[in-house]
């Protein structure tokens, strides 16, 4: 297969009980540039527009947009859109992988080694971090598909078979605030969910494992028409081998990510790369509307030149 | 003294003393003192440790065991008898501490800038990334100035054979620097003339460098320097140093709502507009300082201030994500670090620890822990340190178990035998007892290398025989006395006598946050005397009884809900009316969860009143107490409704006084007049709106209570000897000026004040008053000579309904332009 082209239409709308005086907002919602992903335009339109805006790097390399607003205002509108091109990934070959104690070795510290700047980054995903927990349950979890001298990748691979087949996609079951020990204990959630319990059983291995924040094409059930808004942000797992690099594993769908994955960023857990952070200064309880759109290229036309097309605010997280 | 002081004080055979160099005998940089000793009597002495221990209580001095709001407040313990330090051992310890934190601040500049560290094996990536106290988003940026650490602090051990150890370093935002420049102020002044004597290094100096190496290294771009000290509140175990210091240093004390951040740039909101702060001196950690990236739920940060260091526009005293190095496992790895930083070797070495992460390490751990101390290697798994030989056997068992299944999570030290020193006590026959000590040492940051602090926190355990030293569980402190070789110079920050030049006649850049609560005090208490008027009107008249009951009644119930004073009629369905308006009226008084009840109101002023305690006379805070008792428990009879109103309104009118003669007329006191002036113009024009919209024959029963809400029935039975009319009660309670309870008083006096606001805070003046107070002036009250005045009662309730909503309006623009400086939605672009 060779290159597919996205657009990506991304909605958030925030109502708020009272007037905000002051907001500040971090807003991850740049894709990347990767080996197989091109972003060829991307922009983001903000209703109110800010009192200021800038653009940063964090410390894993995802662009942030911060906003601040000091002026009242009762709603927040973001408008992020972006058209995206992918190539086919390298494939690999899960059973020629090197033994994954191999790979727990290569990081291991020990007093004087020497490690080289892509393993330096990756060990930074090797520990416990907010959403992700370190504990001997996730080991007991993970060791079947961990046996001695087995490929990495295929040990992998097995631990996301078994994590799509032995949990439950749920949304009710969880919110984006839901400990992955609890996310465990009733095997419900979803792809957030899914990911950070597949990084805790990863990193608890000693295998580098990151979370990544992105996009996931749907098809819309047979017969009916593809409809504005009904997609959601999607995550997924990296996972570190040295020589090979990172390597996306989708525990949601049990798949590996190759044309139909569009990455944003990634980071330790989801609070590391939440496409939008914000504090207020006032206002009250609210929960935001979020439409995602994810449409081939050849599909666009079609889609947008509907003047009367619905369009749906659907739940946060969707499969 | 008899020379038995020194004698019966029992040397140790297996320790380092600190006073004595064997039985009976002092060191020799502790004679003098000890002679000195020697020489004072029994009563002298004892009089010293009253003195030490009066000053403290008096200058109140303390320290909070347990962080919550209820907690107790504990006097700081002071010790009269200092721990000397001779000039040659100080000479040792000083370089050794600015070496050390030479050191730290360079590892803390590798850890968020290229890692090398890690890369080169000199560190195990687990001890940094694997440790909360990293903050990645911390990485990348590089200080104004250069550098990381500006107060860095280490505690010290002092081994039998006389070496000193490092058991921790402090460097997040250290505590102990006020606390030891304190002890210095009061044992001192115990003391003088061998203070003088003795050539003992003053402690000013270490503070004038601190102050100006934050100037020196901050991003000014040429202004004055405006440093702020950052604390959590007064909830904060070391709140009072917090305090203390920021007067000392002459930084202004904030918490995080009183900062702002503006195109990454940080200001202080005062009630003069935004002040850019350029450093902050900070005792919050890492975690909580900053909402919007660090840790989410942190209401104590200031959101943006992480892109404000980002952008280098603010300097963070220490930098934010120096709490990284507050592991006890670094310790072993430090050596080498040093050599690979500096090139040199580690001057004063840490107590040998091994970190349980590497593979030889653990052995020697398990094999050895009788011998050691188990702690653990990340300081945000809140685990007590264990003492191998004090274990049980199940205790131990459980513990090999823990390091076996996780041991990068731990380290294990030597346990060193600290040394003693002696402590004063009241029991007649052993004056001097020994205590385990500690001390905690300070450097601070100049462009031209570390400072360090002569002289030292000294933390003395709690009793004879205790091994750990921790102010957490009421430990007490010794003044720490650094010799040196030549006569010093005397210097200190605080003036010895204030000259004319000293004098204040206004506090000086009121933060925001000040003149907020005092606002919300006043409309807050305005509106429960308001509300407990025309209740209390209510009431009454529910109890008396009468033939025009029900329709005085009607009359001010609709004008109590029209002041949010009880629930309205629509919300209050019920099958028995009787019952139900017995009911919404006890609900008005005591309700907690009914908004603008009594007893919320209450709740909402002692809130506001909590934070600005500093600012309300003690007599203010009975008052304010009193208020808050009144409604509790909760009236459940109408009679008792009544005495609870009576109680309120009592403290409330006690409360105006103290607001009009009480209290000091500063730029603050002028944000609670506002607050009760306007509260008072909006619940007034309502009350007085509602008497003119009712139907003709219905006004005249309410002219009653409503002089009765208005406070003015003695004057109108002064000034007319009748029964109310509504020509003159009109006049009484909207246009004299004269009546403090009229609304033409209110907006008189709010016009003055605006004004007087306007002048010394330059603001512009808010421009609805002035237009409100003509048409006061010009309106025609002989309309209201005619038998039929509909026309002239409409009018004037049109006047009052903008009067109502001007107060509203001028609530809402005070709290944008003074306190929260912000625009308003009018004015959606206009940018500060």
């Amino acid at each position: 297969m060779s290159k597919v082209s996205y657009h990506v239409r991304h909605e958030t709308l925030y109502h708020y009980d009272q007037p905000v005086g002051e907001s500040h907002q971090l807003l991850r919602l740049a894709p990347r540039e990767l080996a197989w992903q091109r972003c060829v335009g991307h922009r983001i339109e903000v209703r109110p527009e800010p009192s200021r805006f800038k653009d940063f790097v964090d410390s894993f390399g995802n662009t942030v947009r911060a906003l601040h607003f000091d002026a009242d205002h009762d709603s927040l509108f973001v408008h992020s859109e972006s058209w995206v091109e992918l190539d086919p990934r390298p494939t690999h070959d899960l059973e020629s992988s090197p033994a994954w104690e191999s790979v727990r070795d290569a990081l291991r510290y020990r007093a004087g080694k020497r490690i080289d700047s892509e393993s330096l980054q990756a060990t930074a995903f090797l520990f416990e971090s907010t959403d992700v927990r370190l504990k001997r349950d996730f080991g007991e979890y993970a060791r079947p598909s961990f046996a001695p001298e087995r490929p990495v990748l295929a040990a992998v691979d097995d631990l996301m078979q078994r994590i799509f087949r032995e949990f439950s996609f749920d949304p009710e079951a969880t919110d984006v605030s839901t400990p992955v020990t609890e996310v465990y204990a009733n095997r419900r959630g979803v792809c957030q969910d899914f990911a950070h319990f597949m990084i805790s059983c990863l990193r608890t291995q000693g295998i580098p494992a990151r979370y990544v924040s992105g996009y996931i094409l749907t098809r819309p059930p047979p017969g009916k028409k593809r409809l504005v808004g009904a997609d959601a942000t999607h995550a997924w797992v990296s996972v570190f081998c040295p020589d090979l690099g990172w390597i996306d594993f989708d525990p949601t769908n049990a798949v590996r990510p190759d044309l139909e994955h569009i990455t944003i960023g990634w980071g330790r857990d989801f609070s590391d790369i939440s496409p939008m952070r914000g504090v207020l200064l006032g206002g009250g309880g609210h929960e935001p509307e979020i439409a995602v759109t994810v449409v081939p290229e050849a599909e666009f036309t079609d889609l947008y030149s509907d003047p009367g097309l619905p369009s749906l605010a659907l739940r946060f997280r969707n499969r | 003294m008899p020379a038995g002081l020194i004698h019966s004080y029992p040397f140790p055979p297996d320790r380092f003393d600190e006073m004595l160099v064997d039985r009976g005998m002092p060191r020799p940089h502790c004679e003098a003192f000890v002679r000195r000793l020697e020489n004072l009597s029994h009563n002298a002495l004892e009089q010293r440790a009253d003195f030490v221990a009066e000053a403290i209580e008096s200058d109140g001095v303390t320290y909070n065991v347990y962080a919550d709001p209820k907690g107790i407040s504990r006097p700081w313990e002071l010790d009269m008898l200092p721990l000397i330090i001779s000039a040659g051992d100080w000479k040792h310890l000083s370089a050794a501490v600015a070496q050390r934190a030479r050191l730290l601040d360079a590892v803390l500049a590798d850890l968020y800038g290229p890692q090398k560290l890690i890369a080169e094996g000199l560190l195990p990536p687990a001890l940094v990334y694997g440790q909360r106290g990293y903050k990645w988003p911390c990485h990348g940026t590089v200080p104004p100035g250069g550098r990381f650490l500006h107060l860095y602090a280490v505690d010290l051990a002092r081994s039998p054979d006389g070496n000193w150890w490092v058991i921790a370093d402090r460097t997040q935002g250290p505590s102990g620097a006020g606390y030891a420049l304190q002890n210095r102020i009061v044992v001192s002044q115990a003391f003088p003339d061998t203070f003088r004597n003795l050539h003992i290094h003053k402690l000013a100096g270490f503070f004038r460098s601190l102050q100006e190496g934050l100037a020196r290294m901050a991003p000014t771009g040429g202004d004055t320097p405006l440093c702020v000290l950052l604390t959590p509140g007064p909830y904060n175990e070391t709140y009072f140093e917090h305090a203390f210091l920021a007067r000392y240093l002459g930084f202004p004390l904030v918490e995080g709502q009183d900062l702002t951040v503006r195109d990454d740039t940080v200001y202080l909101k005062t009630l003069r507009g935004l002040r850019r702060v350029h450093a902050i001196l900070r005792r919050l950690d890492d975690d909580f300082c900053d909402p919007l990236e660090l840790r989410a739920d942190s209401a104590l940060g200031v959101p943006g201030l992480l892109g404000a260091v980002r952008a280098g526009r603010v300097l963070m005293a220490n930098a934010l994500g120096s709490g990284v190095l507050e592991s006890a496992a670094l310790f072993g790895f430090l050596p080498r670090i040093s050599e690979r930083l500096l090139g040199e070797p580690l001057a004063m070495p840490s107590v040998a620890s091994w970190w349980c992460g590497e593979g030889p390490a653990l052995e020697h751990v398990l094999e050895h822990l009788d011998e050691l101390v188990i702690k653990p290697a990340f300081p945000s798994m809140r685990m007590e340190t264990l003492f191998g030989h004090f274990l049980s056997a199940d205790e131990r068992t459980q513990i090999v178990e823990s390091i076996k299944a996780q041991p990068h999570a731990y380290v294990a030290q030597e346990w060193v035998r600290l040394s003693q020193a002696p402590v004063w006590t009241p029991n007649a026959r052993q004056r001097l007892a020994p205590r385990s000590v500690g001390l905690r040492l300070f450097a601070a940051a100049t462009p031209d290398g570390y400072v360090v602090m002569p002289g030292a926190l000294t933390r003395v355990a709690p009793g004879g025989g205790v091994e750990v030293i921790s102010m957490q569980r009421g430990g007490m402190s010794k003044d720490t006395w650094v010799q040196a070789d030549m006569p010093v110079r005397r210097a200190s920050l605080i003036k010895k006598r204030l000259g004319v030049i000293d004098l204040l006649c206004t506090g000086t850049d009121i933060p925001s946050r000040v003149g907020e609560n005092l606002f919300w005090m006043g409309r807050h208490s305005e509106r429960s005397e308001s509300s407990a008027r025309i209740l209390r009107a209510a009431l009454t008249r529910l109890v008396g009884g009468g033939d025009d009951i029900d329709k005085e009644l009607s009359g001010l119930l609709l004008a109590a809900s029209r002041i949010g004073a009880i629930t309205s009629d629509d919300d209050a369905a019920g099958d028995d009316p009787e019952v139900t308006l017995e009911q919404r009226l006890l609900g008005a008084v005591s309700d907690l969860d009914q908004p603008g009840s009594i007893a919320s109101n209450l709740r909402a002023l002692a809130l506001n009143a909590n934070h600005v305690r500093e600012r309300l006379s003690p007599d203010n805070w009975h008052v304010l107490n009193r208020l808050e008792a009144a409604v509790r428990p909760s009236p459940t009879t109408l009679d008792q409704a009544l005495g609870a109103l009576d109680q309120v309104l009592l403290s409330c009118v006690s409360l105006a006084g103290f607001a009009m003669d009480g209290m000091t007329r500063d730029e603050g006191w002028h944000f609670l007049i506002l607050g009760r002036r306007i509260e008072r113009l909006a619940g007034l024009s309502a009350l007085v709106s509602v008497v003119l919209q009712a139907r003709e024959r219905d006004r005249e029963p309410m002219l009653e209570w409503l002089l009765a809400a208005a406070n003015s029935i003695v004057t109108y039975r002064a000034r007319y000897r009748r029964s109310p009319e509504l020509l003159p009660v009109m006049h009484l309670v909207v246009f004299d000026t004269s009546n403090p309870h009229s609304v033409g008083f209110q907006v008189h006096s709010l016009k003055r004040y605006l004004v007087s606001i306007a002048q010394d805070l330059g603001h512009p003046m808010p421009p609805q008053i002035a237009g409100l107070e003509q048409c006061l002036a010009r309106f025609d009250l002989t309309a209201f000579e005619a038998e039929h005045c509909e026309a002239a009662c409409s009018r004037l309730a049109t006047l009052l309904s903008d009067a109502e909503s001007t107060a509203y309006a001028l609530s809402d623009e005070i709290h944008h332009r003074f306190f929260i400086h912000t625009a308003r939605q009018s004015r959606l672009r206009s940018v500060a």
